[in-house]
């Protein structure tokens, strides 16, 4: 890097990265902040005299204890935890063997395949919602967890299978062709040598697959008819307004307990997740 | 399953796993999962969303075939076409900001300071925080009576009454433009610095000997070594954008007076809210033209970049 004076550095990098860092995060500290505050101080008009709303000196569980007590938001968490990791279990189950197989065997339409999951990954799920809602109920799988578990797949396993893709590129040809040579099966070669080999992949794919299911939210409203069924997106936006009147304290407390188990997982994964992120626009 | 007579496989009746020395075998019986599901919710979908967009199908009334009847109605409603202006309105408006800040949040990063990895893994939160969840921060930050943006503004003395940030047409517009870049930046950031980081510093260092100016440097080497990832990030932003459901959901409902309905929230308030299904799939499928040419315009560009 090219250096210059100090106040050069403060003026092009420091300061325009302190207000992104702030622009970015603030809401999120807006979030905490609104969840332990009692309502007394949230509903005070903004121009109102000596009024700070960046601290409070009365914090209060208030609002996390109406929404485990009046709410089902225990179940939507359990609900949503539920339906996250098996829906990401059966996108990496199929997305590393159709990466697997797209990246290193020799068949025929093996290119218009690859081609064809890319599309699939580029179609939202707000194209096809309507008749899919009528196909769940067909299935009688309406107001079911399944409901999600099986849909979710389908812009979970594009992604998935993209990325392994990827990952099963990267990994040299000779591995596997020495496992074959001492004897292995090819089937054999796959599942002790090359996926082992895939499993920072995976790990990427995995956390990426369960952040998007966490985020999912369109196939969860028009799916999910009865408050015990509800994932914790939908549950917060139907259970916590009534008409007009937004119930701000315990929505925003849903909101932060909401994004907890993703920020966890996020943060333990940091450096996978990143990966995987960049992995996945490499093309 | 038959044993075909694959020439060079010997057709006697073979162990299963002793098939899958094949490699076309192997191949199907991989991708068998796969394909069964895609199939069942994607092409299915959309092969009955067709369908219905073609019947007078609502709630609790099967309907007949109406032919392109749902296409004609939507095509005269002007609610509909408010809707189709406005998508694209919000997807160039936010692409472009998120395209500009993500680019220069990428150059930011793209150097050696303390707390990088950190503040790397913070600026991610937007992008990996439920969008509903978040949104539903802004929503409460936009509050007419209770917004501390007002709250901040008036004490720094630019304004003197409130701002109705989400009740005034043009501001609801503006407002979930601003809610959508601040939930992209980090994506395009992030992306972008992969990028950046894959090229050489030496480059910038020799045109910097050759006397480039900082403009020319950006504008000469790296924009053009960017160009490939840059092309990408765009693609799933237009189409996630143009697709954009949550955020108008949770902050405006596609109001007021509709000034903020987009395709996917007008589908939805037809088809599921109103109950008119064939409407609100003809709606949604409205979609599929456009989409289907920003692919194709897009991975054509692309192979063009890449193949340069």
């Amino acid at each position: 890097m090219i250096e210059g004076a100090v106040w050069r550095k403060w003026v092009f990098y420091n300061i325009p990265l302190i207000l992104f860092v702030f622009v970015l995060l603030f809401p999120f500290y807006w979030m905490i902040i609104t969840s332990f505050r009692p309502d007394g101080e949230l509903y005070r008009p903004w121009n109102a005299v000596n009024y700070n709303p960046f601290w409070t000196n009365n914090p209060t569980f208030e609002h996390i204890e109406y929404l485990f007590e009046e709410t089902n938001f225990g179940r939507w968490m359990l609900n949503t935890m539920f339906i996250a990791v098996v829906s990401t279990l059966i996108s990496l189950f199929c997305g590393v063997l159709a990466g697997y197989a797209l990246a290193r065997l020799n068949f025929p339409w093996a290119g218009s395949l690859g081609t064809m999951i890319f599309i699939t990954y580029l179609v939202p799920q707000t194209l096809l919602f309507i008749p899919l809602a009528q196909i769940i109920r067909n299935f009688e799988l309406g107001d079911t967890p399944w409901s999600l578990i099986l849909t979710y797949p389908t812009f979970l396993i594009p992604f998935c299978t993209w990325l392994m893709m990827g990952y099963f590129k990267a990994i040299p040809k000779e591995l596997e062709e020495c496992a074959r040579i001492d004897g292995a099966s090819r089937w054999k070669a796959m599942v002790y040598i090359i996926i082992p080999c895939a499993v920072p992949g995976i790990l990427s794919a995995g956390i990426i697959a369960f952040t998007l299911s966490w985020n999912e939210f369109i196939y969860a409203l028009v799916f999910l008819s009865s408050p015990d069924q509800k994932t914790v997106p939908v549950g917060v936006t139907s259970e916590l307004i009534r008409g007009d009147v937004f119930f701000w304290g315990p929505l925003m407390a849903g909101a932060l307990l909401g994004s907890i188990p993703v920020a966890v997982v996020y943060s333990f994964f940091v450096e996978h997740y990143v990966s995987g992120l960049t992995g996945s626009v490499k093309g | 399953m038959t044993v075909t007579a694959v020439p060079g496989v010997v057709t006697r009746p073979t162990p299963r796993l002793r098939r899958l020395e094949d490699e076309r075998w192997l191949a199907l019986a991989l991708l068998m999962p796969t394909a069964i599901l895609l199939g069942l919710f994607i092409a299915y979908p959309f092969f009955e969303g067709v369908l219905l967009a073609l019947t007078s199908q609502r709630v609790g009334v099967p309907g007949g075939f109406v032919g392109l009847q749902n296409f004609v109605k939507i095509w005269n409603d002007s609610i509909f076409r408010t809707a189709v202006w406005n998508t694209f309105w919000y997807t160039a408006v936010t692409t472009v900001f998120k395209l500009g800040l993500g680019l220069w949040l990428a150059m930011l990063l793209n150097r050696h300071f303390k707390g990088k990895a950190l503040v790397r893994a913070f600026i991610l939160l937007p992008f990996i925080i439920p969008t509903v969840l978040s949104t539903f921060a802004w929503k409460w930050m936009f509050d007419p009576t209770f917004s501390v943006i007002n709250w901040a503004l008036f004490h720094m003395g630019f304004i003197t009454q409130r701002i109705n940030w989400l009740g005034d047409p043009d501001l609801a517009m503006t407002s979930i433009i601003v809610v959508n870049i601040w939930r992209g930046v980090p994506f395009f950031a992030i992306s972008l610095l992969a990028g950046l980081q894959t090229i050489s510093p030496e480059l910038n260092e020799a045109a910097a000997i050759d006397g480039a100016r900082p403009w020319n440097r950006f504008w000469y080497v790296t924009w053009p070594l960017l160009l490939p990832v840059t092309m990408v990030v765009m693609l799933f932003s237009v189409i996630q954008t143009f697709a954009d459901f949550q955020l108008v959901y949770v902050m405006t409902g596609g109001g007021p007076a509709n000034a903020t309905q987009l395709f996917a929230t007008y589908a939805y308030q037809l088809g599921i809210g109103t109950g008119l299904l064939s409407e609100g799939a003809a709606i949604s499928l409205a979609m599929f033209p456009f989409l289907f040419l920003i692919v194709v315009v897009q991975l054509l560009y692309i192979r063009r970049v890449e193949t340069r």
